[in-house]
């Protein structure tokens, strides 16, 4: 089994694209494609476990691929055989394992969710290409986060983007908005990737290399060129888009609100966390922390913004009558706290960013299953189809209530330790205002999460209909993000081990 | 024997789950919450006893993330906001079976569930041994007691409940997290609560700005303007607002300022090195009109409150003097008020059982059908105002004495108008009830018709107790001396 360990960063993808491939030949029919994405997606999650429990004790894991290079002298980084050009290196480090691990898990808790809620809402003759698309989009998310080569990194962006096109547009015949919603979020996709392809030229142009780690040490010394500070606005812009920061969010809410709910899950869980570790990797490694805030001063822009969508955001999702669509105004409110953290760019302010990802992920996504329980019994989720669910379904009850606790950041809840440290970041980097804004934000959570509680609690139940509880194939997904989320609010193994030493990493500081 | 804080905290979260599974029988359910609560007492009375001593029992919580920890750490003052509710939480649970069956409450498990849940959280800040512990309970106190509010479900109680949470989250997050936040990052990370402050070496502006922080944020303190939450609350059933709103969440208020000034500012810096004169005249503006408001209450719950917010400033003055008789005297009233107000209320829920009554005006002549409820009210009333032979004399002399012992002994004159304005707004009641004949044209009253007798063994229990506390003050007085250090 040993033997196996410096191969995983190349298994963890390769894994997941054979599922794909595979799905397909399975044959029409909800079950047999469903099993096996739901043990590809297991063994992955196993995979990136192993992975970044070896990360965490030995250090960043380098894996090369296509060692067809010519050169006889050795590459730069070491490797036999290696032209600094055309090979692709994988390099995993703590923070891409804790990503991959988060992006890992939510899909192998989401996917055998996804056996009934799907079935209801997507035609039975396309459920084998549908889980085809979701095993081939958690590829590129896997391969994303993975992968030490920008224009692999391109690449994969596309690879995702282009299959979450489908996966959004199968929700129409749930609702045909669907199909606007996925022609939208590919013209913005498309706007977005393109921005990041010029970006990644500019790069190659001025360094000569696609590999990330050399690029860090070239930009270091032309960082006056202003190819790269063109490259630097490029790749900002293509990401902003990819993590839907304000005011390029607006393709996020429609996506949301009308894919299937399993993939709303998904995407909310992953899809935008990944992004997010995009602009990480290139802020702080390629560009470095000194150019990208220090001679750049992109940290003012990425305040603003992350402040205006904190405080839109929320103030949007409090108006929405669908459940959907209030989690997904809250999604970019959320987005806006990532950022947020990101742009302050001390360590307590990444430990919030890197906790509130892993939280928003299992919060989230727990929220999307519960509303698809909802959809799943009564066919719509609106804020009135809440009035008595307590008396009728009183488990998906329970875990919409945790998780708006979550949400508001409830202490005992991820959420708290997340807007503890952000604040703690804010005040350091003396900046009381942005403190105050997270703050407001988290009152605001409080109004929109009241709007579902409230309700819940109680309201009273329309007459006549007869009811049923949720059945436990969704539930029990559901529940284990919760208590996810709980175990992350109290436990802090995860937070002093992996995320501290990897905001270390990121900062350059000793542990 | 040594007892750890955390199993205070545990007890009423296992009875919580006891009382839950055994909802089905109501019998057993409420033997499972007296026992939960007599086994609380004892558990807080070993804590006492080795708090007499001379230790300071202590548990660490899981790391909850780099500098954030749950820690637990027994100190003199906290464990008399503990020995409070404890104590209090025994008659209130035996009020609550009489007042609940008698009154046909919906939903009974509910309400005892997130009572044991609220009763832990008045632990865990009692006995929190830093600020992000006391803020975590401070908020799972807001939290369990937002059902017991909105407890009737109806369109009143819910616009109650939202007052109730908009205002304590508002103030908590807006003020309490940001100062505890910038508390840490301006003095290095130390959270702890010490002797003598841990704000010391801070800028003085900073040190300003975290005191307007920490005092707005309490927002339980129901200090003017952010007092409305409290009679708001008054439409929670009136056990509720017996142990929560007269004794349990306001008092941890109070509490949480007395440990605030005392170890994380500390007296001296309260005293000489911030400004502090705006909450004295605060405190001093809200006992006053919260006074003159009670006055013109009819509503007899509503009236009783706004002499909690009256009360509760008492304390805030107490704490924001900065002086050690002033803690002393606040801490005392912290005991000496929840007997009191405790007790009026028990009264006026016993009033509203027995005879449906719920204004001050239709209680003409009632002390003749309720001559036990009436006689508890007027002790309860006596021990508010502060007359001896009731508890509530001792702390409004240590309070007396602070004033005069301040830069501004003007502040007693305050004192003494509230003392008269408590009189003109609770003795009518019982006056009233004893020597007014009752109101003529409605049924003749027949015989004595009192509250069922558990709510009398209740209030006739706190009654007792205002008054041995005005005979035997000697355990409320020690605890708060030895947080001050030593005999005074």
């Amino acid at each position: 089994m040993s033997g196996l360990l410096p191969h995983l960063p190349a298994l963890i993808v390769v894994t997941p694209l054979l599922g794909g491939v595979l799905a397909p030949l399975c044959g029409k029919g909800p079950t047999k494609a469903w099993a096996l994405a739901t043990a590809v997606t297991w063994v992955t999650f196993a995979l990136t476990c192993w992975l970044a429990v070896s990360v965490y004790d030995q250090g960043t894991a380098q894996y090369f691929v296509g060692t067809w290079g010519v050169g006889s002298a050795p590459g730069p980084l070491g490797a036999k055989d290696w032209t600094g050009i055309v090979g692709i290196e994988l390099r995993v480090d703590r923070l891409n394992a804790l990503v991959l691990c988060l992006v890992a898990g939510m899909t192998a808790v989401i996917t055998p969710y996804a056996r009934l809620s799907v079935a209801k809402e997507i035609p039975h003759d396309r459920l084998h290409f549908f889980y085809a698309v979701w095993l081939l989009c958690l590829t590129g998310l896997l391969g994303i986060t993975v992968t030490g080569d920008a224009f692999n990194l391109y690449v994969l962006i596309e690879i995702s983007s282009l299959t979450t096109y489908i996966l959004v547009a199968l929700g129409k015949s749930r609702d045909k908005r669907a199909l606007t919603a996925a022609i939208r979020y590919l013209f913005m996709g498309t706007v977005g990737a393109s921005f990041l392809l010029l970006g990644i030229g500019y790069l190659f142009m001025c360094t000569g290399t696609l590999n990330m780690a050399e690029m860090a040490t070239r930009v270091a010394e032309l960082r006056d060129q202003r190819g790269i500070h063109t490259a630097f606005a490029f790749v900002l812009a293509g990401l902003s888009l990819k993590m839907a920061l304000f005011p390029v969010h607006q393709w996020l809410p429609k996506a949301y609100a009308y894919s299937p709910t399993a993939v709303s899950a998904f995407l909310a869980s992953t899809a935008t966390k990944v992004a997010i570790y995009g602009a990480f990797r290139f802020l702080f490694t390629v560009f470095g922390t000194e150019f990208s805030f220090g001679v750049l001063d992109a940290n003012s822009l990425l305040i603003a913004c992350s402040c205006i969508a904190i405080l839109y955001g929320s103030l949007v999702a409090i108006r929405q009558s669908d459940l959907k669509r209030l989690l997904a105004y809250s999604s970019v409110a959320q987005v806006g706290y990532m950022v947020l953290g990101m742009a302050l760019a001390n360590r307590e302010a990444l430990t919030g960013t890197l906790v509130h990802m892993v939280n928003h992920a299992l919060v989230k996504g727990a929220m999307f299953l519960a509303v698809g329980c909802m959809i799943y019994r009564l066919g719509s989720a609106k804020v009135s189809d809440l009035n008595g669910l307590g008396k009728r379904m009183p488990l998906t009850t329970v875990c919409l209530i945790v998780g708006c606790l979550g949400l508001v950041g409830v202490p005992l809840t991820g959420g708290f330790v997340s807007k503890w440290y952000l604040v703690q970041g804010a005040l350091r980097a003396g900046l009381w205002p942005v403190a105050v804004v997270l703050l407001v934000g988290s009152l605001l959570a409080v109004l929109y999460a009241m709007r579902i509680v409230e309700p819940l609690v109680f309201g009273k139940a329309p007459e006549g209909e007869e009811v049923r509880e949720a059945p436990p194939s969704m539930l029990l997904p559901t529940a284990a993000l919760l208590v996810g989320s709980l175990v992350l609010g109290v436990s802090g193994s995860l937070k002093t081990g992996l995320i501290w030493t990897a905001t270390g990493d990121l900062l350059g500081v000793g542990q | 024997m040594t007892v750890g804080p955390e199993l205070a905290l545990v007890i009423p979260l296992v009875g919580a789950v006891g009382i839950g599974l055994t909802g089905s029988k109501p019998n057993l359910r409420e033997a499972v919450t007296l026992l939960c609560a007599a086994t609380l007492l004892g558990c807080v009375s070993l804590i006492a006893a080795q708090v007499l001593q001379g230790e300071h029992p202590r548990w660490e919580g899981p790391l909850m993330g780099p500098g954030l920890q749950l820690v637990l750490e027994v100190e003199p003052l906290g464990l008399l906001y503990a020995m409070v509710g404890a104590v209090l939480w025994i008659p209130n649970s035996i009020y609550s079976i009489g007042y609940m069956r008698g009154h046909h409450e919906r939903n009974q498990t509910r309400f005892y569930i997130c009572f044991a849940l609220a009763l832990s959280s008045v632990m865990g800040i009692a006995f929190s041994g830093n600020l992000p512990t006391l803020f975590v309970f401070y908020e799972t106190l807001t939290l369990s007691t937002f059902p017991l509010i909105a407890h009737h479900g109806s369109p009143q109680a819910k616009r109650s409940g939202r007052i109730y949470l908009g205002i304590l989250f508002s103030t908590s997050m807006l003020f309490l997290l940001l100062g505890i936040c910038w508390a840490g990052v301006a003095n290095g990370g130390d959270l702890s609560f010490k002797a003598g402050g841990i704000l010391g070496g801070v800028d003085p502006g900073v040190r300003s700005v975290l005191f307007v922080l920490f005092v707005l944020g309490i927002g339980k303190a129901a200090l003017m303007p952010f007092h409305f939450w409290l009679p708001a609350a008054m439409v929670a059933p009136t056990p509720v607002s017996a142990l929560l709103h007269a004794v349990a969440v306001v008092k941890a208020g109070v509490f949480c300022m007395l440990k605030i000034m005392l170890y994380v500012f500390g007296l001296d810096v309260v005293r000489d090195q911030v400004h502090h004169e705006w909450l004295m005249s605060l405190a001093a503006f809200t006992i006053l009109v919260s006074s003159i408001v009670a006055l013109n209450q009819d509503n007899l719950k509503a009236r009783l409150a706004y002499s909690t917010v009256s009360q509760l400033s008492y304390i805030v003055l107490g704490a924001s003097l900065g002086s050690v008789l002033g803690i002393l005297g606040g801490g005392l009233h912290v005991a000496m008020h929840a007997t009191g107000k405790i007790t009026l209320f028990f009264c006026a829920g016993a009033i509203y059982v027995a005879a449906g009554k719920t204004k001050v005006s239709q209680l003409d002549g009632l002390g003749r059908s309720m001559p036990v409820t009436m006689g508890c009210f007027a002790v309860g009333a006596m021990s508010i105002i502060g007359l001896p032979p009731l508890g509530g004399a001792w702390s409004k002399w240590y309070l007396g004495l602070a004033t005069l012992d301040s830069a501004w002994p003007w502040l007693l004159a305050v004192l003494m108008v509230s003392s008269l304005l408590n009189v003109a707004y609770l003795m009518p009641i019982p006056i009233r009830a004893f020597f007014l004949p009752p109101p003529s044209g409605g049924p003749e009253p027949s015989g004595i018709q009192e509250a069922p007798l558990p709510c009398l063994i209740a209030m006739v229990i706190t009654a007792i107790l205002s008054l041995l506390l005005f005979f035997a003050p000697e355990l409320a007085l020690a605890l708060p001396e030895l947080a001050l250090g030593g005999k005074l």
